[in-house]
């Protein structure tokens, strides 16, 4: 393994320990207030996963726009929502980043970049293309990021749209977040290509590979496409291999991961690697990650807070919502 | 000056061209729209007009294309897509279901959606069950979006520019046997807005509820009906969604019958709502039952014969409304 942290400054490193250690914190939370029912509907946590959106969300300018899915919460976190408005939103409150509309499967903060969460898988993906292709008509030079996973893949939007982004040239990066399960189903059993990124060759766009709890590889390869993307080159398939800690959701679904896979999943702990290596290098010390740690468990405490006092809507506050009138 | 004549095509082409003129956020894209004009040549000339840019040509991709739409229209852009026939909009049935219509809600007001989606139904076209299909009221059910089914050319330029400039998503839905009728719409600028029925013909004695091709069926038959001492009131809604629920109440408490004749299937169709909406709130005025003439429930056949009694027409719709007036209270 190689120590080379690439010239990142400690900036910038730092940061991206504080929001992956807030992503973690963050669903640890979820999950424990899901189980204790005070929070409804249906969450899926981003657990283990952290690197991916870290990594992906600081290559970007805060007005480049991303758009998620169904497993969002790392996604808005790392483009910088404040956590208390996402909390919010999963306890269905008025003060929630979709005014206790859209739960925690959709997030839309346009002011620091977070456009859109579909909760369908794949679907997302057409319509970054449609933003990618709105920033390149008005000739600005923001870029698009579209977050999936590896079962978006095999859906028909994934193909139109990487087939028409291509064709178009447009500024955007697809990422698929290959965590190797759609719900149950392994990839081999789900992909007929050999591996997610060879998709990119009938596209004829660059795709690379990179491992997603290696948050500075992740960074490096997306900013290596957001360049690419801005430049007007067109857009790039980043296939970050990663694993979640969790089922697909909350609840338990049956056995179909091997234990030692989760455990050796669990060794490779994006935090931790990007932890260790930042002692290692003396890059930063034991007491600054520390108090970067308890301020993430400060600032997950106030967002639990936030939340439980928050108001809910009623359907009258909901229904204003539907159109522009 | 005898008023200017146009195609329903012309129209709709009109709108694109004055939209496109007045506002640069406003753009095309769909199948062969650009270099050809169009299979149904609506959007002729305006390739040559505004370039590849604005009038872009799309593969073969409905998914692709609404999405787009949609995306370029949460990033503040105006898209118009085409979808070349209806029986394709479900290609894109995720998109036009799932995101068209939820998005600025479930974003709790911060997004628009300012899309509209262009489409056909082929109506007498004789292409057999999947080139024919027209299903409005599953679209009318869904909340969140609009639906306009413009019958003639001044209402489909008007309703066209409204759906362009509103900042809602919209199903616009034309009707390939309407393109080259014509009709006098003015020079000048104007919109229509939307949910506002439209009285096609003022009447006492009975209450068409026309939609689509069939206000033009209605309105001969209505002609023919006023030799014999008939009259007729032929109501268009224009829009289904939002839906003029006022003009069609206050027109069957006049005239004390309602006869229903639309193009799409009986069963849950757009019929079977305005009949509920009548049962709900105009009962008491009703002199005689509701009448429904629709297509029936079958996917529409080839054959030509077949095809042409699967449809309602003029002649069922006048002895329709005899035999209603004849067993009237």
């Amino acid at each position: 393994m190689t120590y080379d942290l690439d010239g990142l400054s400690k900036e910038l490193l730092l940061d991206m320990y504080y929001k992956m250690m807030l992503i973690r914190r963050f669903e640890e939370k979820v999950v424990e207030m899901y189980r204790a029912g005070e929070i409804p509907g249906i969450a899926h946590g981003y657990i283990g996963e952290e690197g991916v959106a870290v990594g992906v969300c600081s290559a970007l300018r805060r007005d480049d726009y991303i758009l998620s899915t169904h497993r969002g919460h790392g996604h808005s976190l790392a483009k910088g929502i404040d956590p208390k408005h996402l909390m919010a939103e999963l306890y269905g409150k008025k003060t929630g980043v979709c005014k206790g509309i859209g739960g925690s499967m959709h997030s839309t903060e346009p002011e620091v970049g977070v456009i859109f969460s579909s909760a369908i898988v794949g679907g997302n993906i057409p319509i970054a293309v449609g933003v990618a292709l709105a920033f390149k008509m008005r000739r600005e030079d923001r870029v698009v990021v579209s977050f999936f996973g590896d079962g978006a893949t095999n859906t028909g939007a994934f193909h139109e749209a990487l087939n028409l982004a291509s064709v178009w040239k447009l500024p955007i990066v697809f990422v698929c977040e290959n965590n190797f399960y759609a719900i149950s189903m392994h990839v081999s059993k789900s992909t007929s290509a050999k591996e997610i990124v060879d998709r990119a060759v009938s596209y004829n766009m660059p795709g690379v590979v990179v491992d997603g709890n290696d948050v500075i590889a992740v960074y490096n390869a997306a900013a290596a496409a957001v360049n690419r993307a801005r430049k007007g080159e067109g857009p790039t398939l980043i296939e970050a291999r990663t694993y979640r800690w969790l089922d697909h959701g909350m609840y338990y679904l049956g056995k179909y991961r091997p234990e030692d896979e989760v455990v050796m999943w669990k060794q490779k702990c994006p935090i931790r690697t990007l932890r260790d290596r930042l002692l290692i290098k003396g890059i930063a010390t034991e007491v600054e990650l520390n108090s970067l740690d308890e301020k993430v468990v400060h600032e997950v405490d106030e967002a639990i807070r936030f939340a439980r006092e928050s108001a809910e809507p009623d359907l009258d506050f909901v229904k204003q919502f539907v159109y522009v009138r | 000056m005898p008023v200017r004549e146009l195609t329903y095509a012309e129209a709709l082409r009109e709108a694109l061209r004055e939209e496109m003129l007045r506002d640069d956020r406003v753009f095309l894209m769909g199948e062969d729209i650009g270099v050809i004009g169009g299979v149904f040549k609506v959007t002729q000339g305006l390739y040559e007009e505004f370039g590849q840019e604005r009038v872009r040509d799309t593969p073969i991709s409905e998914t692709a294309i609404v999405g787009a739409a949609i995306g370029a229209a949460i990033a503040g852009m105006k898209p118009v897509a085409e979808i070349m026939y209806m029986d394709f909009l479900m290609c894109a049935g995720d998109q036009v279901i799932n995101h068209l219509p939820k998005i600025r809600y479930m974003s709790g007001g911060k997004l628009k959606v300012p899309a509209v989606i262009r489409t056909q139904y082929g109506l007498y076209r004789y292409a057999a069950a999947q080139h024919s299909q027209f299903y409005p009221a599953f679209l009318m059910n869904i909340p969140g979006m609009y639906v306009e089914v413009p019958s003639t050319p001044y209402d489909a330029k008007g309703l066209l520019k409204s759906a362009i400039r509103d900042e809602n998503p919209d199903i616009f839905i034309e009707c390939a046997a309407l393109y080259r009728v014509r009709g006098p719409v003015p020079d000048e600028d104007y919109v229509i807005p939307l949910g506002q029925a439209d009285v096609k013909r003022e009447g006492r004695d009975v209450t068409v509820f026309a939609l689509s091709y069939m206000v033009h069926v209605a309105l001969s038959a209505a002609q023919k009906l006023g030799n014999e001492g008939i009259s007729t009131e032929v109501i268009d809604p224009r829009t289904l969604n939002p839906f003029d629920k006022k003009t069609l109440v206050e027109s069957v408490k006049k005239t004390g019958r309602l006869v229903i004749i639309e193009p799409d299937h009986k069963t849950a169709g757009v019929g079977a709502e305005v009949a509920a909406i009548v049962a709900e709130e105009a009962y008491d005025y009703l002199k005689a039952p509701i009448v429904r003439l629709a297509a029936d429930d079958i996917p529409p056949p080839f054959a030509p014969k077949a095809y042409n009694a699967f449809l309602p027409n003029e002649e069922k719709l006048i002895s329709s409304i005899k035999k209603l007036i004849k067993h009237s209270k």
